[in-house]
């Protein structure tokens, strides 16, 4: 069996640019505010923002990301956090592998984009239209990282972060990349604030982004170990979310061995009947539980990913044994990952 | 579990394909679509589903949707949440599942590529959204049935099978990645079948970003040829099952081909151009063959990614030539967007079936629009239709941020 570790972490998120940030607002345990977005004529569409940076990273001076999108930022901040020690160890000779992951993707220039067609088309930005593809986040961050010798980018709900990690061990099994980054990142707009708002009215969209570096080398790792990813529990017609929810449950705790200080990191947020089958799975889980979406607000793929993060993060820093991530998706599967201290 | 997996890492399966579906403007199915591909027709037509007046380009090859669906276990409702992509996604999985021989099945994977997924909803969505913003019904469908995995869930309650779904969304490679991932996940043993291919309808959102780009020809669509002035989009779909040699000889099922090699690279010159000696290009190529342990001389035909725009038909021709070097003179290179279009996330799943029907019935698919070769182009241009020997057939897929894909298929006999 091949093992597969933790090297890096990275995160953008409503608590600030780094893992240090999204930390301390996790150990506050206090919900981050959220922002007037956009007032509509029957309602004010809220979001938590990200917060712009301290100082302006060196990154953006890349000419690739000067017309990017606030998308593209938040995942090349994330994945340079998160490569930032594997690339001091491996400064040559090292084959990286990207993997970008999202929900709604590029909103902001598609929105601007089409916005612009509608009006005339003739005078829409060609500038634009670019960055309104999935597949443009990866494509600046890789040029930004230099030596990525693969690159994909996955759509799904946030469940498909776990098969973006589940690809990225593909990858490293068959030695096709020597370290492989997982990004999960959204970004936010009215038009992402308002189909939340007729989803699920207690939820505020808020955008940001969470890497994972894996590699094979335990030597570079931050003390952590994949051990599982669940199958991906699809939902069809003849499985519903609560069943899938079960099994994906069912295949974590064969993978727990009872001993040490355990973290469930769930996808819990506000809304009772979304969080249902997700509850019920756990419903006779004791141990501590961690739910970022509560805190840091619904960041779709990028909320996947701070669960990832978040669970690795408590590993590293010893305050768990192992830490189990459960991504019960909106409207695609369930899944669960397991990650453990070496 | 998807992690740690009891495959083997350098797992050699052998990979077939025993079912495949199309639908392109050219119409549904394989016979109508062979049929058009191997007299050269083209699909253009005036562009109907969107106001184009204010464009450069006004043609598209739009497909005609049959006015029926084919019978599913999806109720009218269910139906309804389907859009144009949606259909044609049906209309493609269909008939690769009817033709594979398949039953109800769990845990199969479904890799799909596509750009847009429901983007019909999602255009459908903005203006309402922008237009009448108090106006909430309808909205919250519209949310979600814009959203590729609802698309391929329905997909899957239509045929009866269930399992992962993996949504791959690298712009024009899509199609290749999603078909070439399949690929990895039947060879390394990670899956004894995979369901793979991509979709991608007609939208106003992107034939105006490639319009704005001013990459839209506005007279004909001319691959490789030296006054080509750009591409021309198209619609549509294409769905193939894979499984290993063994399940299919198990099962007496009929092999349409093999995928022998699939490899993927990145180009990171430009977010929308690629090198322009098509260094990756040469990369992807090589490394497909090596996975597929064939060289340029054994490769019978190259269906190309030949978008008609300048940059790239240079780029890859560039590429082609470097990477066959002798062999480019005699090796036939088409483009089949000179038929049917650009289908972006769909493109690499269409072409490879193309490339299926090239093995099965041995003939070449021709550009008949092409009159006058790319200096570039040191290899001949598939330009009538004509009968041909081919064994071994390559396709490549280049999309909008650098993600190169080539497929390798073998005839089966």
């Amino acid at each position: 069996m091949s093992h597969i570790f933790v090297a890096g972490l990275g995160a953008v998120s409503p608590a600030g640019w780094t893992v240090a940030a999204m930390r301390e607002s996790l150990d506050l345990a206090k919900p981050l505010p959220a922002q007037p977005l956009d007032q509509q004529k029957d309602r004010l569409l809220r979001a938590h923002l990200v917060p712009h940076p301290v100082t302006r990273p060196e990154f953006l001076a890349h000419p690739r990301l000067r017309r990017a999108s606030a998308i593209t930022h938040y995942t090349a901040s994330a994945v340079l956090e998160a490569a930032a020690s594997f690339r001091g160890a491996r400064p040559e000779n090292n084959r990286l592998g990207l993997i970008v992951c999202m929900q709604s993707g590029c909103v902001q220039y598609s929105c601007r984009f089409y916005d612009e067609a509608l009006k005339n088309p003739a005078t829409a930005s060609p500038l634009l239209f670019p960055e309104t593809v999935y597949a443009a986040p990866s494509s600046h961050v890789a040029a930004l990282l230099e030596n990525v010798t693969l690159v994909s980018s996955l759509v799904g709900d946030p469940s498909a972060f776990l098969q973006g990690v589940s690809l990225a061990t593909q990858w490293l099994t068959e030695e096709r990349v020597d370290a492989c980054l997982v990004a999960g990142a959204e970004e936010t707009n009215w038009i992402t604030a308002d189909a939340l708002w007729h989803l699920d009215r207690t939820a505020s969209i808020s955008a940001g982004a969470g890497a994972v570096c894996l590699s094979r080398e335990k030597g570079l790792s931050i003390g952590v170990e994949l051990t599982a990813i669940t199958d991906a529990h699809t939902y069809s017609a003849k499985k519903n979310r609560a069943q899938a929810a079960r099994f994906m449950r069912h295949q974590l705790n064969g993978k727990s061995s009872g001993h040490g200080q355990e973290l469930l990191c769930d996808g819990l947020g506000n809304s009772p009947r979304a969080n249902a089958p997700e509850l019920s799975a756990w419903r006779d889980w004791t141990g501590p539980r961690l739910s970022p979406k509560r805190i840091l607000g619904e960041g779709l793929m990028a909320a996947a990913a701070w669960q990832c993060v978040a669970a690795c993060d408590v590993v590293a820093n010893r305050r768990f044994t192992a830490a189990n991530v459960s991504l019960v998706g909106f409207n695609q599967q369930a899944i669960g990952a397991r990650f453990e201290t070496i | 579990m998807l992690f740690p997996t009891s495959s083997s890492p350098q797992g050699t399966a052998r990979v077939v394909i025993t079912g495949a579906g199309i639908a392109t403007a050219l119409g549904v199915g394989w016979k109508t679509n062979a049929e058009g591909f191997r007299a050269g027709r083209t699909a253009f037509r005036p562009v109907s589903l969107f106001d184009v007046s204010r464009q450069r380009a006004k043609n598209a090859a739009e497909m005609n949707l049959p006015s029926t669906l084919p019978p599913t276990r999806l109720d009218h409702r269910q139906v309804a949440r389907l859009d144009r992509a949606g259909k044609m996604l049906l209309l493609a999985a269909y008939e690769a599942w009817q033709q594979s021989g398949w039953e109800a099945a769990e845990n199969l994977p479904f890799v799909l590529g596509t750009t847009g997924g429901g983007m019909l909803f999602g255009e459908d969505y903005f203006r309402r959204a922008l237009q009448q913003p108090w106006q909430h019904r309808g909205q919250a469908v519209r949310a979600v049935c814009y959203q590729p995995q609802v698309q391929a869930r329905l997909v899957m309650d239509a045929l009866n099978f269930s399992g992962p779904i993996i949504t791959v969304s690298n712009a024009c490679a899509s199609g290749s990645n999603a078909i070439g991932q399949a690929y990895e996940l039947v060879r390394s043993g990670q899956a004894e079948r995979a369901v793979a291919g991509g979709y991608d309808s007609l939208c106003e959102m992107v034939f105006s970003g490639f319009d704005s780009l001013q990459a839209l020809s506005p007279t004909v669509c001319r691959p490789f040829d030296a006054r080509r002035d750009g591409l021309a989009l198209g619609e549509g779909a294409a769905i193939v099952t894979l499984e290993t040699l063994d399940s299919a000889k198990r099962r007496g099922a009929a092999i349409l081909g093999e995928l022998i090699g699939y490899a993927s690279s990145i180009d990171q010159h430009h977010l929308t151009q690629p090198h322009p000696q098509g260094a990756t290009t040469q990369l992807v190529m090589k490394s497909a063959c090596a996975g597929a342990r064939v060289t340029p001389k054994e490769i019978g035909y190259i269906n190309a990614h030949g978008t008609g725009t300048v940059l790239n038909d240079s780029s890859e021709a560039t590429a082609i030539g470097e990477w066959a070097g002798h062999r480019a003179a005699t090796l036939p290179v088409s483009s089949t967007k000179a038929n049917i279009g650009h289908l972006l996330g769909a493109a690499g799943a269409v072409e490879a079936v193309v490339c299926l029907m090239v093995l099965a019935e041995q003939w070449l698919p021709p550009e008949t629009a092409f009159e006058t070769p790319d200096p570039a182009c040191k290899f001949p241009v598939v330009h009538q239709p004509q009968d041909a020997n081919v064994n071994i057939v390559l396709s490549n897929s280049f999309g909008f941020g650098g993600v190169n894909a080539s497929l390798i298929f073998r005839r089966w006999t």
